[in-house]
């Protein structure tokens, strides 16, 4: 989240060539194409051992699919809306966090709330998977029992509830809380760098903290804020273990979140899989993945695409 | 931010020195491995054999690799326990000197070829490892609840959805069953414990249990949760929940019992030990292969016909005979009292019957 360099270029003179320049230049070049060649290595694998997936026909592939495209599109589906969902709460906590640390917080609550925020973001995915089992699920099961017995006309609140709760909505809570420490730095990062003049323009206007903060941190940070979404977005996508561990999946397609069948995501289904699969089904299970790293891909572009759009207007990403 | 710059370097960092780790190993094993004099605790053994298979063995191979290592320090043994089809895959390519599988090879798999295995040898199926599989459940106030397999059949596979429907109370007369929805809980990654479990239902219930056996769960019933450890904390933390475990890791949940002919009984290694003694080997395969053709509708008393055997999968003859001459003497010690013994300590297996460990034991010695 550099501020971008607009500064104007002194004239060209002839630089004179030292050993630390050439060396350091070589190492970016490497550094540099390792990763497209990394990149590049993955995708031929990935390609590679799709093949026969791609072409495998009914009574090959697992889940007594048809073609390879009925087998992932669940899954497709479940990563998706695992994710979008982990999004929802996640995205206005993260915000909220954000703001808080930034504008309303005394500085010394701010400082400690940063580090436990980015405390959060070193605890591994393992520990959160165990946390979605051993605590959170029997913790919101009561919940959800009232959700669909309440509730329960409203489509993605339809009975039957989870008796272990461990449903989608679950899995989507504790995505929500590995994602909300890297959306809460960069919503931090650029809440800070939202024009301190601005800011105090609005209140010498008479604005009160919340209108100032609509009307000159919002505006200023929003191209941050999506860049921070589409980040939790891609993390949330490709998250394995946690959701491998809550999540009690099925081979469905269906928008209900308390209810024992999930859909399941495209990671947990590898992790899950992939031990005991054997001819046709690895290939199948590779093949998701690279339908994953696909869907991944289009979300990147896609986050490029719309901060691109807004640079205009922000002038705070890079 | 910063973190998520770091860690990269940490993992490469992290990645070397495992592979370094990894030579430092592989440099030990040479492949002076000594050829038992005929009894296999004569001679110290040395050097090294990996093996890669089945999770339900880990816990016992752990205590057959310390028990036989204490005897021989010179011995490396390692067993990675990343699942059966994983382990007859690493040992079909030549990853891993022998494999520790839930299924017996398949046909498909044996007229293949062996990696590891001398030219125009075939790998052997070893039982070494049998668990009964418990029906365990987490209803308050229910501590003898009687099953049989219809039953069991008809509330895994979604057609019996309440602990009071009539076909259980028949069974279980008196017994302080709750007006409650049964929470099903079962495995959401294939395993050899779904295959036995399945098998089980599809021999005793055909009516009721209409789709075919495997390692996936076929109904679309109740929550699914990993590994035996998340099965048990799923039950655990669910009310009025119902699911079938590997009886080790039932700890903290009631057991059904369980029909058998006309009788109750109550889970025991002795009768799953029994089962398995009772049961025919698979026809048609070499000699040393002992490929067991469980007797799933074994009726005789005490019986536990919900049973798990799981392999040691080896090479008839190695194309190095040092090796052959360490999984030879390893399968001979896990065959053995003492190792079975210890396994059913460690890891809550039922020891091999005398009769089954001699034939293991004979087939084993056959390994070069």
């Amino acid at each position: 989240m550099t501020a971008a360099t607009a500064g104007t270029r002194p004239a060209r003179r002839k630089a004179k060539v030292r050993i630390g320049d050439r060396v350091f230049a070589t190492t970016t070049i490497v550094a540099g194409s390792l990763i497209l060649a990394t990149l590049a290595a993955v995708a031929i694998f990935l390609v590679i051992q799709s093949i026969p997936a791609l072409v495998a026909g009914a009574g090959e592939l697992p889940n007594e699919a048809a073609n390879f495209w009925q087998y992932v599109w669940p899954l497709v589906f479940g990563t998706v809306w695992a994710a979008f969902l982990a999004l929802l709460f996640a995205t206005p906590l993260s915000i909220g966090i954000a703001l808080f640390i930034t504008h309303y917080a005394p500085r010394r609550v701010s400082q400690t709330l940063g580090y436990i925020i980015d405390l959060l973001a070193a605890v591994p995915s393992v520990v959160f998977g165990l946390w979605g089992i051993a605590t959170l699920a029997p913790f919101v099961q009561p919940f959800y029992q009232w959700l669909g017995d309440h509730l329960g006309w409203f489509p993605l609140f339809a009975p039957p509830v989870s008796g272990t709760g461990r449903t989608i909505l679950t899995a989507a809570i504790v995505l929500a809380v590995m994602v909300i420490p890297i959306m809460t730095a960069i919503c931090r990062e650029v809440f800070l760098q939202a024009p301190r003049l601005h800011e105090e323009a609005a209140l010498a206007l008479g604005a009160t903290r919340w209108e100032m903060v609509k009307m000159a941190v919002l505006p200023f940070a929003r191209s941050g804020i999506v860049s921070a979404i589409m980040l939790g977005l891609g993390r949330a996508l490709g998250e394995t273990f946690a959701v491998a561990m809550v999540l009690s999946p099925a081979f469905l397609v269906k928008l209900a979140v308390l209810q024992p069948q999930n859909p399941n995501t495209i990671a947990a289904n590898i992790a899950l899989q992939f031990p005991e699969a054997t001819g046709v089904s690895v290939n199948a299970l590779v093949a998701s993945g690279l339908v994953l790293f696909a869907v991944t891909l289009l979300v990147n572009i896609l986050a490029r695409w719309i901060i691109a759009r807004r640079a205009a207007f922000s002038g705070a990403n890079g | 931010m910063k973190l998520t710059r770091i860690a990269p370097l940490g993992a490469l960092a992290l990645a070397g020195a495992l592979v370094l780790a990894g030579c430092a190993s592989n440099e030990t094993a040479g492949g002076t491995g000594t050829t038992p004099s005929g009894d296999s605790s004569a001679a110290a053994l040395t050097g090294t054999i990996n093996g890669i298979g089945s999770s339900a063995q880990g816990t016992a191979q752990q205590t057959w690799i310390a028990g036989i290592q204490t005897a021989n320090p010179d011995l490396n043994i390692n067993y990675d326990p990343q699942g059966s089809g994983a382990g007859r895959k690493s040992f079909i390519s030549g990853a891993a000197d022998f494999a520790g599988s839930d299924a017996a090879l398949s046909d498909e798999e044996l007229s293949g070829t062996f990696a590891p295995c001398a030219d125009g040898t075939r790998a052997i199926d070893l039982p070494v490892y049998i668990s009964p599989i418990a029906i365990a459940y987490n209803v308050e106030g229910l501590s003898d609840l009687k099953l049989d397999a219809a039953t069991i059949a008809g509330i895994f596979s979604g057609k019996i959805t309440k602990w009071n429907d009539p076909k259980i109370t028949a069974l279980n007369d008196g017994a302080p069953l709750p007006d409650a929805a049964i929470t099903v809980v079962h495995r959401s990654d294939d395993s050899g414990t779904t295959q036995n479990f399945t098998e089980y239902l599809a021999a005793n219930a055909k009516d009721v249990w209409t789709e075919p056996s495997g390692q996936t769960f076929p109904y679309q019933v109740g929550d699914a949760a990993k590994g035996t450890s998340g099965v048990a904390e799923a039950t655990k933390n669910a009310k009025n929940s119902i699911t079938y475990i590997d009886e080790s890791g039932a700890a903290g949940l009631s057991i059904a019992q369980l029909k058998v002919g006309d009788a109750f009984v109550k889970i025991s290694a002795e009768g799953a030990a029994a089962v398995v003694a009772d049961s025919p080997l698979v026809s048609g395969r070499e000699a040393g292969d002992l490929a067991i053709n469980i007797n799933r509708t074994d009726t005789q008393a005490n019986a536990w016909p919900l049973v798990l055997v799981s392999y040691v999968i080896a090479c008839q003859q190695y194309q190095d005979a040092a090796k052959g001459a360490l999984v030879s003497s390893y399968v001979q010690y896990i065959a053995s009292d003492a190792a079975q013994q210890a396994a059913a300590q460690q890891a809550g297996s039922a020891p091999l019957s005398a009769e089954l460990s001699a034939k293991v034991i004979a087939a084993a010695q056959s390994i070069k």
